[in-house]
Order: structure tokens, then sequence, then C-alpha cells
């Protein structure tokens, strides 16, 4: 791979190729920058924030911003800290993220970074939205749509073999939801219902046919391990 | 002088006191620095003094609840949330989303495992608190001095936070002991 590009992160040169966001450049590097809506080899629409670093003093989203030479990029500072800190607090108070009584606790990665980052309350105030669950658009999964935090990960990683995406976006401005196509259904498989669950970075897409809760608590992913795979 | 804590259930399931109970061994070192004085634990009703340590399980749910959590915050010089529904509302905010008169009605009257009340009475019986339109978080009603989030919290995060407060020193909860289910 031809690297043609030279960047500082957090004070240490790296070499990458022009194409690549700061994120992947990142990864490929072994630095750990938080992600929720990102999606490997897609150019990002940016929806969370969580991912914002540092580029020569100002905020950029990592996930959705190039790389150039002599990038200057800070991807760690209590301010970010903070920042990130305050958009996890966001994201909880503004849907029904109850782990107690959600079966993606523990594999959850709006929590691991709620852990990571020591999120102990919310300083905003809860919106406790009714959404409702769509138990019927399909026969393989259910969503509970007060846990979307509109990522918009299935839209773009779930696709039938054409490029159309069996997610959709509903509605606008608070009204804004994803749904699932119910017209395509019938060419929805159990492995595109797998990899949705499996994209789904909160617990919104469930599926019907594993059970839950299988996972006893302390062997659950993010149980010991911090998001970003370091060892505790 | 040994200090003194007080502990409450408002709209909790009481798992956090089971969380509390369940330092084990280290109660019998707890009780060698502290005195429990209103709490479930001892069964003492009323406060009997000024407190160092509140600790409020589960939101507020109906107006007893708030009466209880006004009456902590004024005896306690620490009140501390204790659990998701303390934090959050939890598990009973649930409904939070639903109107009340909905929630009743499915509760005593047309829920599918209503079977024995033929009268289709709700019981309103003056001596019940009044239901709140919605569960509050306990930071919702009073000021909250700490947080311990988890449902319920790990032990080791109570004892984290109990003797570092007790020994002036800040929380620091280790990563496996803050968790939120």
């Amino acid at each position: 791979m031809q690297k043609n590009i030279s960047l500082s992160i957090n004070g240490n040169k790296i070499s990458t190729t022009k194409s690549k966001t700061i994120v992947e450049a990142a990864e490929d590097n072994g630095i750990y920058i938080p992600t929720l809506c990102f999606l490997k080899g897609k150019l990002d629409h940016s929806n969370c924030r969580i991912c914002t670093v540092k580029v020569d003093g100002y905020h950029k989203p990592a996930c959705s911003t190039l790389v150039a030479d002599n990038m200057d990029v800070i991807t760690n500072s209590d301010e970010l800290e903070e920042l990130r800190k305050y958009i996890i607090e966001l994201l909880f108070s503004t849907g029904n993220h109850i782990c107690a009584v959600c079966q993606k606790s523990g594999d959850c990665e709006l929590q691991a970074l709620a852990y990571k980052y020591k999120l102990l309350f919310s300083r905003f105030e809860h919106l406790y939205p009714n959404k409702g669950i769509d138990t019927t658009s399909s026969d393989k999964i259910i969503m509970d749509k007060s846990r979307c935090i509109l990522c918009q990960r299935c839209i773009q990683a779930i696709k039938d073999k054409d490029g159309n995406p069996f997610f959709v976006l509903q509605g606008r401005s608070n009204a804004l939801e994803v749904v699932f196509d119910k017209e395509m259904n019938d060419i929805f498989t159990q492995e595109d219902a797998i990899e949705a669950v499996k994209q789904c970075p909160v617990g919104c897409i469930l599926s019907k046919e594993s059970a839950a809760f299988e996972t006893p608590i302390g062997r659950r992913q993010f149980d010991k391990t911090e998001i970003g795979n370091k060892e505790v | 002088m040994k200090a003194t804590i007080a502990t409450t259930s408002l709209a909790g399931c009481f798992g956090c006191h089971m969380s509390i109970l369940d330092i084990d061994e280290r109660l019998l070192d707890l009780l060698d620095i502290v005195e429990f004085d209103k709490s479930p634990i001892t069964d003492i009703k009323k406060f009997t003094r000024q407190i160092d340590i509140g600790l409020i399980e589960g939101g507020c749910c109906n107006s007893e609840n708030i009466i209880v959590l006004k009456d902590f915050r004024k005896h306690c010089k620490i009140l501390i949330a204790v659990g998701e529904c303390a934090i959050m509302g939890g598990v009973p905010s649930m409904r939070n989303g639903i109107e009340l008169d909905e929630c009743i009605n499915e509760a005593y009257i047309s829920g599918p495992t209503v079977k024995l009340n033929t009268e289709k009475i709700i019981p309103n019986d003056p001596e019940l608190p009044a239901l709140l339109p919605r569960v509050y978080s306990c930071n919702e009603i009073v000021k909250i001095d700490y947080f311990l989030p988890g449902c319920p919290p790990r032990p080791d995060l109570i004892w984290e936070a109990i003797t570092s407060l007790l020994e002036g020193r800040q929380i620091d909860p280790s990563y496996e002991s803050l968790k939120f289910d």
C-alpha cells in the first residue's frame, strides 16, 4: 500500500494513504477513537459526533474527515472527554435506555462508552419518549424505536443485492425515525437480521429468533473489557 | 463518634438494599465506623438526629415518595442516589410515556391477568398515596450530591462510595464495579 500522507496524532508521526478518514488512520496505528455511527469503508454522515477530535485546533468529526498532509490531530484531552461525555448523556436522556431490561446490555456500544467515560448520571432532563415497538414489519426482527439513536448504521450496512436498504428514515425533525421497509420483508434473510442486530450499537434492533439474556453477566463483551479493547 | 447512615426505598424493588447487604463480611467493618439510623435495615421509622450520609433507592412515583425524599434532604448532610431508579427513574419510569389512566386501567381493569376484580374497583383508599403523572428521578425533586449507577449498583461500588466519603477521598469506581445493569 502506498503511504503518501504524513500526519501527527497525539504528537506521534504516522504515515497513511490519502483516502482514509482520521478514524481509520488512527485504528491502523493502534489509536482508538470512540465511534457510534461510523461504518468502516463508508464516508460517514457524522450523526453522533462522539468521534470529535481536534484537527489543527478545530473540532472535527474523525469519522468523516479525510487525512491530509501535516495534519495535527489530538484524539484525547480533558476538553474532548467532557464533550464526549455530554454527547453520551444527551443520547441517554433522549431515549429509553433502561439497561436492566435491555437484552443488548453488556454488548451495547453506547453503554460501553458510558462505562469508558465513567458516566454516573445525565445532566440533561430525561425525555422518556414513547415511539413504540415495531413487532409486525418484519418476521425476523423487532425494533424498540425509543432506543434508537439515529446512527443510521443499519441503513448503510444492510442492503439487498441491488443495493437498496432494508431500513429507511421516516419523518422529519423530532419525528425522524428509522423504520424497517416492510415491503422488503420477503427478501430480508436471517443473515441480514443477524447483521442488523450486530450493527445496531444500542438495543433498538433485536432478533425474534435468538433467545434473550443468554450470556451470563460477567461474560458479555464489555463486562470486563473496556471498549477500544483495553484490558482492565 | 461514629458516622450516621440512613437509607430508604422509594419507587424501587429493594434490590439496592440487597446490594448494600451484599458487601458481605465488610458489613462488620462498616458497623465499626457507622451507625444506621432511619432505615429498613434497622426498622427505625423516624429520624432521631442529623445524618451524615443518606442513601436513596428508587425514584418518586407517588406523593409519599416526595415527602420522604424531602425529609431525607432536610436531615442528611450528603444525599446519594443509589441505583438507576433513583438516578433516572429506572424500570418504574417505563410507564412515563403512557398516560396514568391507561396504566391504572391496564393494571386493575382490562389487563389480561386481571381475573378477580369483577367489580372493577380501582384502589381508592384515602390512606393510599396518590400516584404521580410520571415517575421522577430524585434529582428532579431535591439536590442530590452523588450518584451510584447500577441495577443494582455493585456492592464494591457502594463500599467504595461510603468508605471514600468517610475517609474524605474522591470516589474512584473501578471499571468492573461501574455497571448499569
